[in-house]
């Protein structure tokens, strides 16, 4: 960007020079025995397709080996966190999709019921059937999405064309339901906007009993498949006591052989009604993290089979103030978002703006693993890792 | 254009966004230990009375609380539950010890959150607030201290690693410096910024113009 401007050799900050970062790893000496190379620093992204939108990995290699990388975000940096102060609770909720705009219904559930817990007042049920309904389909859509780039990333490009094509049913529902795909801006303060249309249910069912063949597809492409497995067991292992150190959740953690999830320690909406498994891995590489993530597809439809099935009649908002003003009070409230804990910390003054909020994103947290599941591997692993971590941009920049 | 005529914000050096009647959140009217009598007057008299339906923060009591209370006297500020979720409020000197007790006895080993509130009305203007979570409790605690601002506070990184990156956001959005830390620098903004956007004097359109200038090779990013 204007390189060649007459001002440049005054510029007192560098966008893009290496060795202002890496200062504080600690490397040692590189080892001379592998093709006896030196050190060698290197830029992978903003704008490389395989890191998922514009992160920048500065990796430090000796040959092909990663000595240890260091993550520069922040190049989607919108300030929402300021934009929330400065808007009413209402006006704020279409924000928050577009951080995971992949799931945004999940983004949107989080922050409203963290206004309700302010308000101190409950969605009814039919609501949280319908937000449940619509999470579980996010989550399968989230998980699609993901395994189709990660496959592409490692080299497999057929399950993107199937993972594509059952993403778009769910699509299609969301779009059915409120005329949005992606930033949908499904849930209001208190409940629901829309009431489902006819045959919502059935095209939720009708989904769920062909989704099932469509992830053994998936699977068949993939689980045995000599490449995939040659690229993804044993690589970016992380344990399970790193992972709680450095506050990994999600699929990520339930990999490494930690069962927990959200929606049974700490249940919000009406999780609780629901019967389903944590699905949990033990090597805590990247093929077990594939592997709870194809459980949990499997695991989500079955609460939405039941959600379906179960799902009752009655009012879909809660009585809420057209003006709201939530008591001066602070809570944290979070979900179980696809890609781990997303967490919303609000504040409130008494006034018609939150005084704070503040977002946990799961992928910023997550994406601090990067490191440590890297360094010793090689660089091509550095791609299936990225892929594996399930970021999403917008989220980790915010 | 630097700044928007019409728009609410305040000018970078004015008042904060709440005007000085507004009720300040409850943890902090229930904070007489660390404020003057100047700046409590004001908002906590008539808060408590105006907002009747509100839910107030109950006493929370438990083993922790008493034990922490027993070693530590007067430096937990307050152990309070609030809509059911239960915060501490320590004194800035303690507070680093307490997390470190926490961690080691109490098994909160997963740092959920770090992140800080400005009170720019207040003396000392920041909260910094952990939220933690202890696996083995299935229990979720949020730690709370008051700063000053250029205050700065002992890095949690020896504690939870999770929080150096969360630290350097922190000093990012709110200036606040972290003394410990193995790599504090800005991380959502670029090095060379100036100004910590998420403090309540920075308007809500401000911009570091001359970093815009020099890097984007625009006059104005507005």
């Amino acid at each position: 960007m204007g390189a060649d401007q007459p001002g440049d050799r005054e510029r007192p900050i560098k966008m893009t020079d290496p060795t202002t970062y890496l200062s504080h790893l600690e490397l040692g000496e590189p080892d001379k025995t592998f093709l006896d190379s030196n050190e060698l620093i290197i830029n992978m992204g903003p704008q490389h397709p395989a890191t998922h939108g514009v992160l920048r990995v500065i990796l430090k290699l000796d040959g092909e080996k990663v000595l240890g990388t260091e993550c520069v975000i922040g190049y989607l940096h919108r300030g929402v966190e300021k934009i929330a102060e400065n808007r009413t609770y209402t006006m704020f909720n279409p924000y928050v999709d577009r951080m995971d705009y992949v799931a945004a219904v999940s983004n949107g559930l989080g922050y409203c019921q963290a206004v309700e817990k302010l308000l101190n007042i409950e969605a009814p049920p039919r609501a949280n059937y319908i937000r449940v309904i619509l999470t579980e389909l996010n989550r399968l859509a989230s998980h699609q999405l993901w395994l189709g780039t990660h496959a592409l990333d490692i080299g497999a490009m057929t399950p993107l064309f199937y993972t594509f094509r059952d993403r778009e049913e769910i699509l299609k529902i969301f779009e059915r339901y409120c005329g949005a795909r992606l930033t949908t801006h499904a849930f209001r303060i208190g409940g629901c906007q829309y009431e489902t249309y006819d045959g919502f249910e059935q095209d939720v069912k009708n989904f769920i009993d062909t989704a099932p063949a469509k992830i053994d597809e998936y699977e068949e492409l993939l689980t045995t498949n000599r490449i995939w497995v040659e690229r993804t067991v044993g690589v970016g292992k992380i344990s399970a006591e790193d992972c709680k150190a450095l506050g990994v959740t999600g699929p990520v953690l339930r990999a490494s052989g930690v069962k927990w999830d959200i929606r049974k320690a700490l249940p919000y909406a009406n999780y609780s009604e629901f019967d389903f498994e944590i699905p949990t891995g033990q090597n805590g590489d990247t093929f077990d993290r594939y592997i709870v993530r194809m459980q949990e597809m499997r695991q989500s439809l079955r609460i939405l089979r039941q959600a379906v099935e179960r799902i009752p009649e009655g009012p879909i908002m809660a009585k809420v103030p057209k003006i709201m003003k939530p008591p001066v009070g602070e809570v944290y409230h979070s979900i179980e978002a696809p890609k781990g804990e997303l967490g919303y910390f609000m504040v409130s003054d008494g006034s018609t703006q939150p005084y704070r909020v503040r977002v946990r994103p799961p992928s910023f947290v997550n994406l601090q693993a990067l490191d440590i599941m890297v360094r010793g591997q090689l660089v091509a692993d550095v791609i299936a890792v990225i892929g594996t971590l399930d970021i999403v941009l917008g989220e980790v920049d915010r | 254009m630097p700044e928007d005529p019409k728009s609410p914000p305040p000018p970078p050096t004015g008042e904060p966004k709440a005007p000085a009647g507004q009720p300040v959140p409850a943890s902090v009217q229930s904070t007489p230990v660390e404020k003057p009598p100047a700046a409590t007057a004001k908002p906590a008299a008539p808060a408590a009375p105006a907002k009747p339906a509100g839910p107030v923060p109950l006493p929370w009591e438990s083993p922790l609380v008493t034990k922490l209370q027993r070693q530590y006297g007067s430096g937990i500020q307050e152990a309070k539950s609030y809509v059911g979720q239960n915060y501490l409020v320590l004194d800035p000197s303690i507070a680093h010890e307490v997390l470190q007790i926490l961690r080691d006895e109490e098994e909160f080993e997963y740092c959920v959150d770090l992140t800080a509130v400005h009170y720019p009305q207040r003396e000392k203007q920041f909260d910094l607030v952990w939220i933690l979570y202890s696996f083995a409790h299935n229990m979720r605690l949020r730690v709370k201290t008051i700063i000053a601002d250029g205050e700065s506070f002992p890095s949690s990184v020896d504690i939870w690693p999770t929080t150096n990156w969360l630290e350097r956001e922190v000093f990012d959005m709110f200036g606040i410096t972290f003394t410990g830390h193995p790599d504090l620098k800005r991380i959502l903004l670029p090095d060379g910024w100036k100004g910590y956007p998420l403090r309540k004097d920075y308007g809500i359109i401000q911009q570091d113009q001359e970093w815009v200038q020099i890097n984007l090779g625009i006059e104005s990013g507005q």
